[in-house]
């Protein structure tokens, strides 16, 4: 973000002293770890910065007119019928006119090049991970890895991911706060938000929309790692045993649990994700755990967002056909539930 | 029989519900029986109840959110003892389906149940006679408004002991609210606590529109109007324009709870998006309604205390007017985090941010108001400087929160939390306790003890900032809203900070009923003889206090902005003595009380799907309602000669009293310091 140097410095300056209040930095928004996340934190003390332009004038005004115009101060001017003046309305409308223009012209700025929805750009191949919440636990995919784990995220640090976050039950948003933007997830949506780490270490995250009686035990560790670390992260849990298969295993793993322990799954049901998301499509009952499990293919998974939609959709038109054709082959299904849809329904999320 | 209802709704294996319900039960059966016991059943059913008295229904609207208030209060120090202990994965004492029972309640509680009866309340009380009317526009409506609203508070606390309530945020969110995700009574309790409050605001927005508009005295102009009508009259059109909204959200809802129908699920085309855009279209209006008063109160509060003429009186009225216009576009920015695009979430933002202008100018002109003021530091004063202070900073974190890709690591943050907290403590409420100390006398002719109420200020101002500097710098950590347990320990200390702050805050409302206790014991001392105490400039105070049941013996001529004060400098008018004529009222009505009480009925038969019962309420406000319809003695004239004598016994008090409203207070400091 181009910031006015001077903004800069005072920024920097505010973060100082932020950073001693907040018991010296280990605080996730003001100590991110994430291109994102630091543009976030430019643009917070910015705007905080530029509305102390008119708070601490308002808050300094209040105390001293209070004190100054107290009845009992006889040497203050009194004037019971002054009730207008042309300047100070003038004055009154402007500035704050003027500040609201520049952080609007910010706003429009930021809103673009901070657009959870827009791949970060970066000389490294950028990788995509899956998030499904769970009743009360996220399910993280690796679809190029054909792995998945539960309440573990693994990633390599200055690689951009793109998340791609849906949910199996109620609305939830995942979160990284060291990494940046939070994303909403919903059931039979496929929503997504670009991320990147710059340096390793393992960064909480969680669920910060309320979701039910598990909620606060949401959360899981992002372990971001060097290049080969995550390599043989991914080789760890391709050791694993267990496998996560759908929609049996998936079902499940999606009954409501507390505080779920950190799971590996070695292999995965290729296009789960996308199986997931269209389990909500179908209009013959739902896809998640303990209600039924009815699922249906061959819809269009919805697309998140408004700026790429063109892309997205060809995508979900090739992963529909390839589900459809999945659900023949891996023969899971009742044989009712491989029909594909006569009336595709395809939701569109936001806006 | 009994649908749902079993033994087993009542929580007996709870300590802490029983031991509330036992409290609420010795205290209801103490209350019930002192009324038997001084025979004071039908004085309350006469007098009070039934009354279509628009300042009588304005005290029952503060009474009720008063106890209301201890009621959400007490959710609110629980939530906070419950976050002081459980760091570290401990547990803490409030398990997590208690929990969240609890922050919902507080949230529905204190803005449905606290803040909009403090408003509506003083609405009731100020507005028909700062615009020199002798009641509402709709008398039995107005009755039938707070009924309605009552008995919705009273549903609320039967879940308390019979059921639960709901489990899913003050809003409840689809598809968590939904059969599927909440499938016992709880969200059931809110659909119609609040459908049938929501009607009865509905009512009242209607009410006051027409009152506003059409019952102003002769010569009051809309823009002669007191700076706190014009709020009201903004805050009305709010009502009209989204309560509907609420109401056909939750009809929606509850069709998908009831009916199996789908229009919030996960499934079958159901969309949940829709439900959130819904319920916040309504939403964000809804923080209107509430603060848009206040700002009334602080104009009036700060003219008066200034005994100065409100600066920039027009600005005033047009910012008001694009605050009201402005909020019903902003909507979007509760959820920016949905995924919409960047276009969208711009346009939200910069929209919110817009709205931020008329505010700073208005606080600009209470600033230029004290300037050159002579500024008497009563109670309302402060309450008014901690306003302004305390309203600006939660107005910067509102702005930083409208900046969608800030937001993005704001959102269901506890940074959240501590913004909404500054703005509706530091205004609604600090703002309906200025107004409550202010207008008190005019309700019952004693003013409020000063030094209670200044104490009680403290207590709140700091206790505010105690309570909630610390969840902005845990927002910063990462610590999100509606968390039973964290496992971080480095947050526990300022947790503990909080609890300490809501503690002070606890002192605060302590203060204050203290502050009732003594002004009600020293009411012949602080007796409000004149009609006038604090010198001021609005027509209400032209009349005596309490104000008589027709407000005004003959209905005042305006001719100007602040007409009472202007009248008062120009003081050898002769006093005008043309004869009284009769005056015609309103009687009281049984309809208001007796519909509501099928609706309550009804709500409770509908919570539990006792499908006879439920019949027995529908049926009973249908056949109440008509019957009232065909009721045509609804009227009464009081005689000339009646008025004549009460106005002369408010002359003779008045004569009695000492000559300046100044003397008055010194007066009143001085049964203070003995105090």
């Amino acid at each position: 973000m181009q910031l006015p140097t001077h903004w800069r410095r005072r920024g920097t300056f505010v973060l100082v002293v932020l950073c001693l209040l907040l018991t010296g930095c280990s605080s996730a928004l003001l100590d991110p770890k994430g291109q994102i996340g630091v543009e976030q934190r430019s643009l917070i003390l910015t705007s905080f910065g530029l509305m102390l332009i008119v708070v601490i004038p308002v808050i300094v005004m209040t105390l001293l007119f209070g004190w100054r115009y107290r009845r009992s101060n006889s040497v203050a001017k009194y004037l019971p019928d002054w009730a207008h003046s042309n300047a100070i309305e003038a004055a009154v409308w402007t500035v704050p006119c003027l500040i609201i223009a520049v952080l609007a012209f910010l706003t429009f700025k930021t809103s673009h090049s901070l657009d959870p929805h827009k791949p970060i750009e970066s000389s490294v191949e950028p990788m995509e991970i899956q998030a499904v919440a769970l009743d009360w636990k996220w399910l993280f995919i690796y679809p190029e890895q054909g792995i998945a784990s539960v309440n573990e995220l693994a990633l390599p640090v200055d690689t951009p991911v793109r998340f791609r976050v849906s949910s199996g039950s109620v609305m939830n948003a995942f979160f990284i706060p060291h990494l940046g933007s939070q994303i909403y997830a919903m059931a039979g949506m496929d929503n997504d938000v670009h991320l990147i780490a710059d340096e390793e270490g393992v960064y909480p995250g969680r669920s910060t929309n309320y979701s039910g009686a598990g909620f606060s035990g949401m959360t899981f560790d992002a372990h971001v790692t060097s290049p080969a670390e995550f390599d043989a992260w991914v080789e760890n849990v391709r050791a694993a045993d267990d496998t996560l298969t759908f929609p049996d295993g998936y079902e499940a793993l999606a009954q409501p649990t507390e505080y779920h322990p950190v799971e590996y799954f070695s292999a995965v049901t290729p296009e789960l994700y996308e199986s997931i998301v269209s389990s909500f499509h179908g209009g013959e009952g739902s896809g998640h755990g303990g209600h039924g499990g009815h699922s249906s293919h061959g819809d269009a998974i919805s697309d998140a967002h408004d700026s790429h939609g063109e892309s997205s959709e060809l995508e979900s038109a090739n992963a529909s056909q390839q589900q459809a054709a999945i659900g023949h082959v891996t023969n899971q299904h009742a044989g009712d539930d491989h029909a594909i849809s006569g009336h595709p329904t395809s939701i569109e999320a936001g806006g | 029989m009994f649908g749902k209802l079993t033994l087993d709704a009542i929580p007996y294996h709870e300590p802490i519900i029983m031991i509330v319900a036992a409290v609420m039960a010795i205290g209801g059966a103490a209350l019930l029986g002192a009324l038997t016991y001084y025979r004071k059943w039908g004085w309350l059913w006469n007098e009070w109840f039934t009354s279509v008295d628009h300042k009588k229904l304005g005290i029952m609207y503060f009474v009720v959110a008063l106890v209301m208030l201890l009621r959400g209060f007490a959710d609110a120090i629980m939530m906070r003892t419950q976050l002081a202990m459980a760091a570290g994965g401990a547990a803490g004492y409030l398990p997590p389906e208690h929990y969240d029972q609890i922050f919902t309640a507080h949230g529905v509680i204190m803005i449905f149940f606290v803040a909009m009866p403090m408003v509506i309340g003083l609405m009731n009380l100020v507005v028909p006679l700062q615009i020199g009317a002798r009641d509402v526009a709709f008398p039995f409506l107005n009755n039938l408004s707070f009924w309605l609203f009552a008995v919705s508070a009273i549903l609320v606390n039967i879940s308390l002991v019979v059921g639960e309530f709901a489990k899913t945020g003050w809003l409840a969110y689809a598809p968590l609210s939904g059969i599927e995700f909440s499938p016992g009574v709880g969200v059931d309790y809110w659909i119609w606590a609040l459908q049938i409050s929501g009607i009865g605001t509905t009512l009242t927005g209607i009410n006051f529109f027409v009152t506003i508009l059409k019952m102003r005295t002769k010569g009051m102009t809309l823009f002669r109007m007191p700076i706190f009508t014009w709020t009201s009259l903004c805050a009305n059109i709010l009502i009209i324009a989204s309560f509907p909204i609420l109401t056909a959200t939750i009809a929606l809802l509850t069709l998908d709870r009831y009916f199996g129908m789908h229009f919030f699920t996960n499934d079958f085309g159901g969309n949940m998006m829709m439900y959130v855009n819904l319920i916040w279209a309504w939403g964000h209006p809804e923080v209107y309604i509430l603060i848009l008063p206040a700002f009334g109160v602080f104009s009036e509060v700060i003219a008066t205390f200034a005994r100065k003429r409100l600066f920039g009186y027009k600005t005033m009225v047009w910012a008001t007017v694009a605050i009201t216009l402005l909020s019903f576009i902003v909507w979007l920015h509760h959820f920016f985090t949905m995924g919409a695009g960047a276009n969208v979430n711009a346009f939200f933002g910069i929209m919110t941010m817009i709205i931020a202008i008329p505010t700073g100018v208005k606080v600009f002109n209470w600033l230029f108001t004290i300037f050159r003021g002579s500024l008497e530091l009563t109670s309302p004063v402060l309450w008014t400087l901690g306003f302004i202070i305390t309203f600006t900073l939660g107005g910067m974190t509102g702005v930083m929160l409208a900046l969608p890709a800030a937001n993005f690591v704001l959102h269901n943050s506890l940074f959240v939390i501590a913004h909404f907290h500054n703005v509706i403590i530091g205004g609604v409420v600090f703002g309906m306790m200025a107004g409550l100390t202010y207008w008190f006398p005019k309700a019952f002719g004693f003013t409020l003890s000063e030094k209670w109420g200044k104490r009680s200020f403290w207590c709140w101002f700091i206790g505010f900032y105690v309570a909630f500097m610390p969840l902005y710098v845990l927002s910063f950590f990462g610590a999100v809203r509606r968390m039973q347990s964290y496992a971080n320990p480095e947050w526990q200390p300022w947790m503990i900070l909080a609890w300490v702050g809501a503690v002070i805050i606890m002192m605060g409302i302590a203060c204050t009923i203290i502050q009732f206790w003594v002004s009600i014991r020293d009411r012949k001392l602080n007796a409000d003889l004149t009609g006038d105490p604090w010198d001021g400039r609005t027509l209400e105070w032209s009349t005596s206090s309490p104000a008589p049941f027709y407000n005004f013996a003959r209905l005042p001529e305006v001719g100007d902005i602040d007409s009472f004060w202007s009248q008062k400098q120009r003081s050898n008018e002769q006093l005008d003595d043309a004869p009284y004529t009769d005056i015609h009222m309103p009687r009281n009505t049984v309809a208001g009380p007796v519909i509501s009480f099928f609706a309550l009925i009804l709500g409770f038969a509908l919570v539990w799907h006792i499908w006879w019962l439920a019949a027995v309420g529908a049926l009973g406000v249908v056949v109440s309602f008509i019957a009232r319809v065909f009721n045509e003695d609804i009227d009464y004239y009081v005689p000339a000669a009646e008025v004549a004598r009460i106005e002369r016994e408010h002359e003779k008090r008045k004569t009695s009293a000492p000559s300046s409203a100044a003397s008055d207070r010194e007066q009143t400091n001085y049964v203070e310091a003995r105090a």
